[in-house]
């Protein structure tokens, strides 16, 4: 009862004053709105980034074959590298190597695929069944290519959901076949992909087949292998071992940068979640500072209402209001105001996003922005917390009022 | 009831001290009506403020009742303000925003009690002072002495043992003025201890004992009944 009436006392106050709780509650509503669509909008640029990354295995490395530069054992600067099956064997073999996989590329108009009266291109790769994890691939409905497509060299396609939709409609594409330079390939299966639209305009094949029917030298245009949980380092070392195993087979220099071109994933993740660890940092730096702001507009406000409400509080001396009913009661009002503005701001700031999530859901820079419960929380018992050290300095300068001077003060 | 025992008290004014009160030995008894004359500078505001206890004293002893009152923290003498006086302001010092009967209220606030019983309270000494009526009115809307005689109820609704008023009527005019210090005599009558400083001598004269005040000492102590 009690308790409840000192509450009342508090809203009285602020109600007699509106334009002053107005004001303070602005300054601190502001501060956290620009603080809650900052962090909105640092994460929305970072789920931008992040599915960059959903397409491919981030744990993934990438190497692909190209010219030697540096002369090596006698052999001469320009001559082109050549990967094969059994170099991917040879990789397989290196312990910490989890799924690997050649690629082999059908590119070019020849390679038009055709069903019944229709045809298209398409991209088209004949691939190790290791190329599923690799690309993220998930199947829809039949199966990816397996192991006994690749021994067998059997005639079989998977295919980009857009690819059966674009050929058949509705109906089921498993069983089907598709012919592309004049060889027919049954469909095992379809797949779609996280990366986007562009990842499901594909077609895979199993590599040993087209190595056979449009490649005498069985060639692997591209090798990539994931490398399970392992750290970093750990996959730094992977690549290197693996770029030795190479350099040895194929005969060029470990240190040649053009003879292979090595892209390791897991690098250019961890160069990308540093730099959004930084960009968080700054944004919270800023959030920070602009709480910072509100709270000394809290502060100033409150000296100006202690300063003004002098006699208010002389009076309320002199009826044995002890000092430390006086500080509480500017503590109070300093919670309570920021407390209740906080909250709305943070409320607009969320609905801020929600509605920018709504209108602009597909746009290239900010994906999903989205404020984390805990985070918003913590923000604002931060912000509570620091109006209260605001209210701080008014409160002593309060406590400190002498009676008499505010009460002869006229 | 009140007994100084050479209170003495001095400012630091510029380069030197300024010594406002001298000496100043004072009794007091219960339910006496006294007044502190004094031009101003003659230390009556000082004085009022140590009896208060607005403010403390250099040396010296204030007795009220059997308590000593001496250095106390701001937390005990914002307690024993609370508890044992009741003042009354020249310029009324009501809350704007508060209406009569929640300033009257309000010193009850800072004894916690509840507010149906503060409520209740400040309604019966409304009605003692004569505004039974005006309870839900703001300051605002009250003449001067209406304001006043709220503070009166509001100096009254913790049962004080000692009112203490400051030029009650000093903003108020002379009629008006008569009409509160008949309220405070009144007040008196029912056996309260009143002390009213002022510096206008038909004011003194109408209490039953005048003390004056010259430059921080007390010159004459002269009890009307006993003249």
């Amino acid at each position: 009862m009690l308790f409840l009436d000192r509450w009342i006392e508090i809203f009285e106050t602020l109600r007699r004053n509106k334009l002053r709780t107005a004001l303070t509650g602005l300054s601190v509503g502001w501060g956290i709105l620009m603080l809650i669509i900052l962090l909105g909008a640092g994460q929305g640029l970072q789920n931008q980034a992040e599915t960059n990354f959903k397409d491919d295995a981030v744990n993934s490395i990438w190497i692909r074959p190209g010219r030697a530069a540096l002369p090596f054992k006698g052999l001469r600067p320009g001559r082109k590298i050549l990967f094969t099956n059994a170099d991917i064997d040879a990789v397989r073999r290196i312990p910490g190597v989890e799924h690997i996989t050649g690629r082999f590329y059908l590119r070019g108009e020849e390679y038009t695929v055709t069903y019944g009266a229709k045809n298209a291109s398409f991209d088209i790769r004949a691939v190790n069944p290791g190329h599923q994890f690799i690309e993220k691939t998930i199947i829809t409905s039949g199966r990816y290519i397996n192991e006994t497509d690749i021994d067998e060299h059997r005639k079989v396609a998977v295919i980009g959901k857009p690819i059966s939709e674009f050929f058949f409609g509705k109906a089921n594409p498993i069983g089907e076949y598709l012919t592309i330079r004049g060889i027919q390939y049954r469909i095992v299966g379809t797949f779609t992909d996280e990366g986007g639209e562009g990842e499901l305009q594909k077609i895979f094949l199993p590599i040993t087949t087209t190595q056979r029917a449009y490649n005498a030298h069985g060639d692997v245009h591209h090798l990539m292998f994931s490398v399970g949980n392992a750290s970093l380092e750990r996959s730094e070392a992977i690549e290197k071992q693996v770029v030795a195993l190479l350099a040895e087979r194929l005969n060029f220099s470990p240190e040649d940068p053009r003879a292979i071109r090595v892209r390791n994933n897991l690098k250019e993740y961890s160069k990308i979640a540093r730099i959004f660890s930084l960009i968080r940092a700054f944004l919270w730096i800023v959030g920070i500072g602009t709480i910072t702001a509100s709270v000394i507009g809290v502060s100033n406000i409150l000296l100006i209402s202690v300063a003004e409400r002098t006699v208010e509080i002389g009076v309320r001396k002199a009826m044995g209001a002890n000092p430390f009913s006086i500080v509480a009661m500017v503590l109070k009002e300093a919670f309570v105001v920021t407390g209740l503005a906080g909250y709305l701001g943070l409320f607009a700031g969320v609905g801020l996003l929600e509605i920018f999530n709504r209108f602009l859901p597909n746009n290239e820079y900010i994906v999903n922005p989205e404020v984390d419960l805990s985070v918003a929380l913590i923000a604002l018992g931060m912000l509570v917390v620091s109006a209260m050290l605001a209210g701080l300095i008014p409160a002593s300068r309060a406590a400190r009022v002498s009676p008499i001077v505010a009460l002869r003060n006229e | 009831m009140i007994r100084l025992e050479n209170i003495n008290k001095s400012y630091q004014v510029g380069g030197g001290a300024l010594h406002v009160l001298r000496d100043v030995a004072l009794h007091v008894k219960e339910g006496e009506f006294v007044s502190i004359m004094g031009s101003s500078g003659s230390g009556k505001s000082t004085l009022l403020n140590v009896l208060g206890i607005l403010d403390d004293y250099d040396s010296g002893e204030y007795w009220l009742g059997d308590t000593l009152i001496q250095r106390l923290s701001q937390r005990k003498a914002a307690q024993y303000r609370s508890e044992h006086i009741g003042f009354v302001f020249q310029s009324f010092n009501l809350l704007p925003f508060k209406t009569a009967l929640e300033n009257v209220a309000l010193p009850l606030y800072y004894q916690k009690q509840s507010r149906k019983k503060r409520l209740e309270a400040a309604a019966d000494q409304l009605e003692r002072v004569g505004l039974g009526n005006w309870k839900d009115h703001r300051p605002s809307e009250l003449s001067g002495g209406q304001k006043q005689r709220v503070a009166v109820a509001r100096a009254l609704v913790t049962k004080p043992r000692l009112i203490l008023a400051d030029e009650p009527t000093g903003a108020l005019d002379s009629k008006t003025s008569y009409m509160l210090m008949d309220l405070l005599k009144e007040v008196n009558d029912q056996g309260m201890t009143v002390v009213v400083v002022t510096h206008e001598p038909d004011i003194a004269e109408r209490t039953k004992r005048v003390i004056r005040l010259r430059d921080g000492a007390i010159e004459e102590s002269n009890s009307q009944e006993e003249s």
